[in-house]
């Protein structure tokens, strides 16, 4: 229902609505607040490989709507956490709630490999992330609003073989939001691009997560990369939650600004001084 | 935009008739030096008759009916003996390679019989069918088994698992996840395999009618070698490399069709 409501609703429509009616303002303002994002609750989660314990613990609320970037050196556990918070695996000991039941379609995963088909066209590719709504009659018509978003529309009939890597991986960002996620979890989704695609995929994230207002959780090895995006920064150290900052600068985010700047250097030394300890 | 129309239509254009008249290049180039050796007598035509009296006995043989019911009977048997060797190969293929236990199960004695070479069983196989059709086609069969069955077991184990992973994750069936995903990442491969195994089809073909057969190309070539025909041996070699030729450019085709998405067959 707020999904219908929200597509239906363009910008100019809500630009010329708040010129007649005031309220209307409140709503566009309030949009990442009242969004379609779910919750997050994770009490006590385990995990271990054989005898390796990855997770040790982790307690953690994430509100609803909420960009949470999770930093640690590799092997620290952020991608495990990840993938049992996206259902990919399964933990030892430990819940993670959202509050409600949810759906397949309500959790999506963008991984740092676009993993797109290379035997189906862009447009199909897309379909796929529609699950089981794939065979609706207005799964062309969801795909192509989906690739419009992440701005390849003209792209639609190509083969992934043609794109570069940064097109690719924003085909596999239209194929995650085209079900309309409620949470969304990305491992790395720019790791592998080069510095210019990076800044210009990292404010499409944004971009869309605050149009959609989803729940979003990055998992990065860029700290600058967590600070300009997130609401929040967990660092974890040997599976424990280790630090949980939070980031108050306003959005959009200014890159550079000294205020990024200084929480940035300061989860640096966090990391660094643990990388010492060990 | 024009520019580009302008640079790239003529290529286009050209390259297509320029690519096929290159490849013939060659083996024309083999006939007109072979019929200049034949004529002033360099090559004896008891040795290698002239490419002109091959083409005549092929006239020959054409008018009568004889080569045309040769030609028929050999096309016959390797299409049959490849339909059921290449079906039975693919089908232990998918099994072997979507199913742990199957694999377990037949790999290891699939992987010893193919280290049999099949032309070995030519005298027991003449023993259990006689010289007739079935003869033929079991071998071609066998022979052409292997090479599909290899193929697709590997088309089929090396499928990205990530891509695996990304179908499950989007909520694909059993079902959607064989055809999406692991069959089409799979025919690159099971090409490869129909490619080789056209080769043995021939092959096979060839050795089991001249050894034992009473029609087909290989039996045509045994008549004339009785007869001292030497023009009908030379045609029926002939014929062997045009068919094995038509097979492959028909395989080609098949695989431009089917895998337009592959960066390998998008260059023009």
């Amino acid at each position: 229902m707020q999904t219908a409501l929200r597509t239906s609703l363009s910008e100019t429509e809500l630009a010329s609505r708040a010129s007649f009616a005031p309220h209307a303002r409140i709503v566009r303002e309030e949009r990442p607040q009242q969004a379609i994002g779910l919750p997050l609750s994770i009490r006590g989660l385990r995990k271990s490989f054989g005898s390796n314990e990855v997770l040790r613990g982790i307690d953690l609320h994430i509100p609803a709507g909420q960009f949470v970037a999770i930093v640690g050196k590799s092997g620290c556990g952020k991608s495990t956490l990840l993938r049992l918070i996206a259902g990919l695996e399964k933990a030892n000991a430990g819940s993670i709630s959202f509050g409600q039941d949810v759906q397949a379609e309500d959790i999506r995963v963008m991984f740092q490999e676009p993993r797109l088909l290379p035997w189906a066209r862009v447009l199909a590719n897309v379909e796929v992330g529609l699950g089981r709504d794939r065979a609706s009659a207005d799964a062309h018509a969801r795909a192509e609003r989906a690739l419009t978003e992440v701005g390849l529309a003209d792209k639609r009939d190509q083969w992934p073989s043609v794109l570069s890597g940064g097109q690719k991986q924003r085909v596999a960002l239209g194929r995650a939001l085209v079900s309309r996620p409620r949470v969304l979890a990305f491992d790395e989704p720019l790791g592998a691009l080069d510095a210019l695609t990076r800044i210009s995929m990292q404010r499409l994230l944004e971009r869309v997560w605050r149009d959609q207002g989803f729940t979003a959780i990055l998992v990065t090895h860029d700290v600058a990369e967590a600070v300009a995006l997130a609401d929040r920064v967990l660092v974890i150290e040997e599976g424990r939650i280790a630090h949980d900052v939070v980031v108050n600068a306003g959005r959009p985010r200014e890159r550079g600004s000294a205020e990024l700047a200084s929480l940035e250097a300061s989860i640096l030394s966090h990391l660094l001084s643990a990388e010492d300890r060990t | 935009m024009s520019l580009i129309d302008s640079v790239s239509l003529p290529r286009s254009f050209r390259l297509p008739r320029v690519d096929g008249l290159i490849q013939w290049i060659v083996p024309l180039a083999i006939i007109a030096i072979w019929q200049v050796a034949s004529v002033t007598g360099f090559v004896p035509t008891r040795v290698l008759p002239a490419p002109s009296d091959v083409l005549l006995a092929g006239w020959k043989l054409l008018l009568s009916g004889e080569l045309v019911r040769n030609i028929w009977v050999s096309f016959w048997r390797a299409s049959i003996g490849f339909l059921i060797g290449g079906s039975i190969g693919f089908a232990f293929g998918l099994a072997n390679g979507l199913s742990q236990l199957s694999a377990k199960l037949t790999d290891t004695t699939l992987q010893m019989v193919r280290n049999v070479p099949h032309l070995a069983l030519i005298p027991l196989v003449i023993l259990w069918f006689g010289i007739d059709e079935s003869a033929k086609l079991f071998l071609v069969a066998l022979g052409v088994f292997f090479p599909i069955y290899l193929n697709t077991l590997h088309g089929i184990r090396t499928v990205d698992p990530q891509l695996i992973e990304m179908g499950r994750i989007y909520g694909m069936t059993d079902g959607e996840l064989f055809r999406r995903v692991i069959f089409p990442g799979a025919l690159p491969s099971i090409f490869v395999g129909i490619r080789f195994a056209l080769g043995i089809m021939w092959l096979t073909l060839i050795v089991a009618e001249t050894i034992a057969a009473s029609s087909g190309l290989g039996y045509m070539a045994m008549q004339a070698r009785e007869f001292m025909l030497i023009d009908v041996v030379v045609l029926s070699i002939l014929i062997y490399a045009l068919l094995g030729k038509l097979a492959d450019s028909a395989s080609r085709v098949l695989e431009r069709a089917t895998l337009s998405w592959h960066p390998a067959f998008q260059k023009r």
